[in-house]
């Protein structure tokens, strides 16, 4: 076809070297480009790198779907999304040039356009992973709708690797907004989140809503008519676009403390014990800072609804996750099993025993 | 067809005495909750793949989460298969009973829960009809985006077990996009909770598992939905076309220039004609194929993409461009596409409606071959296609009535569904694998695939009593169907031996 344009960029393809040695067995630590070691329980595994199979396989911008092998940088993809006028919406943070695409995906984290377009898991179409036999299992594809067998390939969003090494991804991208700008509001924390909950029930272009513990900074994204309208309505300061940055890669100053939490909670419910907090996703995502750990922290987000991560910081019984009710624990260890039996990939590194 | 199931390669579980298993759940529900007799469960026997028919031993109509954990407890213990069903509106047999199953209708769990506005979420059992949360929610401004064309009567149960789509979901997602929450039952009658009123959950993303698992891994008892902002503008163009290809260009052009569409649906000239003749929706019949574009967004906004994407449809070859005048207008352009399953159902005795998916770039392609596919197979194929998404429902035209054209009609819809397979696509991008395409899955998959799909089955339901013989094939069945297949270029199943 005429206008076809495939896109792909130099890189290599481990899997042969890869299979023989998840054939040797484990425990195996799988690593990416390192940046996200701190995301996740310590654990005992012999480091198996994912770092040199690298490459973006196939992108052409008119399918909106790219594919890259797992340790293609991010932003080697995001550079090559951006000469075709798009991008992937679910913006991930990323911690340093190192920072892989299997990274952020078995990490999962989303930055934040979040509550507007979706988590990262929204945007995987199909993932390759390798079994403990060396055997590559494809899940999914490249198709935006495709319901044949389970969606397995959306399990492997936040999985940290505990099903095994992702090897390559489809990801959809969307177009790059006509026009964007950045706001902000002399807010206090809770009035700026009631204020926003009720723009959200609105059609507005928002793509953020930040909250910095003084100021609530707002994002608008879209058309331009539609953007200059909102704009003219909300009032506000302009501020520079790449603030944003600084909250999508938590290079603010409000991610500075010894010990971080990310809280998660209902948008819209009650936060009390979290008011005082920085916040993003329009108060759905919070970000607590401390001088010690108070494991005292999961048991009041579970109160409120939500789950508690331990970001930075070590709590005496060494878990970062919220501890989960024993049906769904035994549930995940026997989803685990399914995909794991002998439990050779990153044995532990959500949760003990897992 | 009409044999279903084959205990050698489906399943094959022991039979129970159906005296037993009714005296085993007569105490469990109020009496009109347990239908027994063969005329009141004839109306089961069937979804809305109607050529594919059996009868369960009872149908059981809970309506409580107590009583739907005793009966599955009850089918636990005595080792009965289990089969969930909505509104049994599905295509691809995901409803139809295993010979001797307990039937498990969630029609009586109908109520809207809560509808929070503030959070844009409503909580709603599985029997709910897909639209009427869109309706019960109208008043704030917010609707369900997923709208499958079965909306009016398609319960969200329904939905989630099958990840339903719709017209809107290349904007707006599919099903698994627009939740937040569900509680399940399993097998054993625990209950769980998968997904948070949060943004998101702590361990595994089990409820995206759990979406459009077909009924195989639990019963889903209650669902948080997230709600949409209704858009301030909806405008739709009509784009008329004298060859398919053309128009599949134009479709990746519009894509290509930033547009993300609300709805981009093609149809090819017998299935816009049969529309027309069915709907009087204003088409121009002598179109070789005719695009919709639906946009919706801020006033201004929608006003410029107009005049973006009528301007490009014009340059790439148009015959003819429209915008709906009215809103009057803009819903009978819809009613046409909408009604188009019905429509060919009024110029053949019977249709069978295929549902592959293709990366759009193929699709010039996949339609000359389906063109060259349908003369060999002797019988006619009317295309309606989800452009912007690469959803393709091929309608193979037949008479179910003459000799031979049933088994043809399958034969060329398994042949279209290897064809999807084989540009990179996919043999199911909404309907389901269900019964109707189980073979298919041995194409699209692995032995080694196929191998992770059971274990993932078994984590959820050790005994395999939920909707079996559904969904995922057994490597049995595909050792069977497959010996003449090629995946990813080696021979399927070679361990296994040949029966």
């Amino acid at each position: 076809m005429g206008n076809c344009r495939l896109r792909t960029s130099p890189g290599s393809d481990l899997t042969e070297s890869l299979a023989e040695r998840v054939r040797a067995g484990g425990p195996l630590r799988l690593e990416g480009g390192g940046t996200r070691a701190f995301y996740g329980r310590p654990f005992e595994g012999e480091l198996l790198s994912l770092a040199g199979h690298r490459g973006v396989v196939d992108y052409d911008p008119s399918e909106l779907v790219i594919t890259a092998r797992a340790g293609t940088p991010v932003s080697e993809i995001e550079t090559l999304l951006a000469g075709e006028t798009q991008m992937l919406a679910f913006e991930p943070p990323v911690f340093g040039p190192a920072g892989t695409l299997g990274g952020a995906v078995a990490t999962g984290l989303s930055g934040p356009r979040r509550p507007f377009v979706g988590p990262l898991r929204d945007y995987v179409l199909g993932a390759r992973i390798m079994n403990p036999q060396g055997e590559v299992l494809r899940f999914g594809g490249t198709v935006f709708k495709n319901v044949a067998g389970f969606d397995a390939f959306r399990l492997m969003a936040g999985s940290l690797g505990c099903f095994g090494p992702i090897l390559d991804i489809s990801l959809r991208v969307t177009p790059r907004p006509r026009a964007e700008l950045a706001l902000v509001f002399e807010m206090a924390g809770e009035a700026a989140r009631t204020w926003v909950t009720g723009l959200m029930g609105r059609p507005l272009p928002l793509s953020g809503a930040f909250h910095d513990g003084h100021r609530l900074h707002l994002r608008l994204s879209g058309g331009g008519a539609g953007v200059a309208a909102t704009r003219a309505e909300l009032g506000g300061e302009e501020e520079p676009l790449e603030t944003w940055d600084a909250f999508r890669h938590m290079t603010h100053p409000v991610f500075e403390a010894p010990v971080l939490w990310r809280v998660s909670l209902p948008p819209t419910g009650p936060a009390e014990g979290f008011e005082a907090t920085a916040w993003d996703w329009a108060g759905g995502q919070r970000w607590l800072t401390a001088d010690t750990v108070d494991p005292g922290v999961w048991a009041r987000a579970a109160q409120l609804g939500g789950h508690a991560t331990l970001y930075r910081g070590q709590a005496g019984n060494g878990e970062v996750f919220q501890p989960l009710a024993p049906g769904a624990f035994n549930l995940h260890r026997r989803v685990k099993a399914a995909l794991d039996p002998a439990g050779i990939f990153n044995p532990g590194r959500m949760y003990e025993g897992l | 067809m009409l044999d279903q199931f084959d205990a050698r390669l489906d399943a094959d579980f022991p039979p129970v005495d159906s005296a037993r298993l009714i005296a085993a759940l007569k105490p469990l529900l109020p009496a009109e909750g347990l239908k027994t007799t063969v005329e009141a469960l004839r109306p089961y026997e069937t979804d809305g793949l109607a050529a594919y028919r059996s009868l369960p031993a009872v149908v059981a109509l809970p309506e409580s989460v107590e009583q739907v954990q005793a009966i599955l407890r009850v089918c636990s213990a005595l080792g009965v298969p289990v089969v969930a069903r909505g509104a049994g509106t599905g295509l691809s047999g995901g409803a139809l009973p295993y010979p001797g199953c307990v039937l498990l209708s969630l029609a009586k769990f109908s109520r809207i829960l809560e509808v929070d506005a503030q959070a844009r979420t409503a909580r709603v059992q599985p029997g709910v009809r897909n639209l009427a949360i869109s309706e019960a929610v109208a008043h704030l401004g917010l609707f369900y985006a997923p709208d499958p064309s079965s909306q009016i009567a398609c319960s969200i149960g329904g939905n989630v077990a099958e990840n339903a789509g719709g017209v809107h979901c290349l904007k707006y997602g599919l099903t698994v996009h627009n939740l937040l929450k569900l509680e399940i039952v399993t097998l054993e009658g625990e209950v769980l909770h998968l997904g948070s009123d949060a943004y998101d959950a702590p361990g595994f993303d089990l409820m995206a598992l759990m979406t459009g698992s077909e009924g195989l891994l639990g019963v889903v008892t209650e669902i948080t939905v997230k709600l949409t902002p209704l858009p301030e503008t909806t405008q739709v163009l009509l784009a008329a076309f004298d060859d398919v290809a053309v128009a599949a260009q134009a479709v990746a052009e519009i894509i290509a220039e930033g547009v993300i569409p609300a709805g981009l649906e093609m149809m090819d000239g017998p299935a816009l004609r049969a529309a027309e003749d069915f709907a009087l929706a204003g088409y121009p019949k002598d179109a070789a194929a005719i695009l919709l574009c639906e946009l919706d967004g801020a006033g201004p906004d929608v006003a410029e993409e107009i005049a973006r994407v009528s301007a490009l449809l014009s340059s790439s070859g148009a015959t003819e461009v429209r915008q709906a005048r009215d809103e009057d207008e803009r819903r009978r352009f819809w009613a046409g596409r909408k009604g188009a399953f019905p429509a060919v159902g009024r110029i053949a005795p019977d249709y069978y409606c295929m549902d592959g998916t293709i990366p759009r770039r193929a699709l010039p392609q996949v339609l000359t071959e389906i063109t060259r596919l349908s003369e060999v197979h002797g019988l006619a194929v009317a295309n309606v296609f989800h452009a912007g998404d690469g959803n393709l429902h091929p309608l193979i035209l037949y008479d179910a009535a003459k000799d031979g054209d049933q088994d043809a009609a399958e034969a060329l819809g398994g042949a279209i569904l290897e064809l999807c397979v084989s540009v990179g696509g996919t043999i199911t991008g909404e309907h389901g694998v269900g019964r109707e395409k189980i073979n298919q899955m041995c194409v699209q998959f692995s032995s080694a695939e196929i191998d992770a799909f059971h274990a993932l089955k078994a984590a959820f339901d050790p005994k395999g009593l939920l909707n079996p013989g559904k969904a995922i094939p057994t490597l049995a069945r595909c050792a069977e169907f497959g010996g003449m297949h090629i995946h990813h270029g080696e021979l399927p199943f070679a361990h296994l031996p040949r029966f």
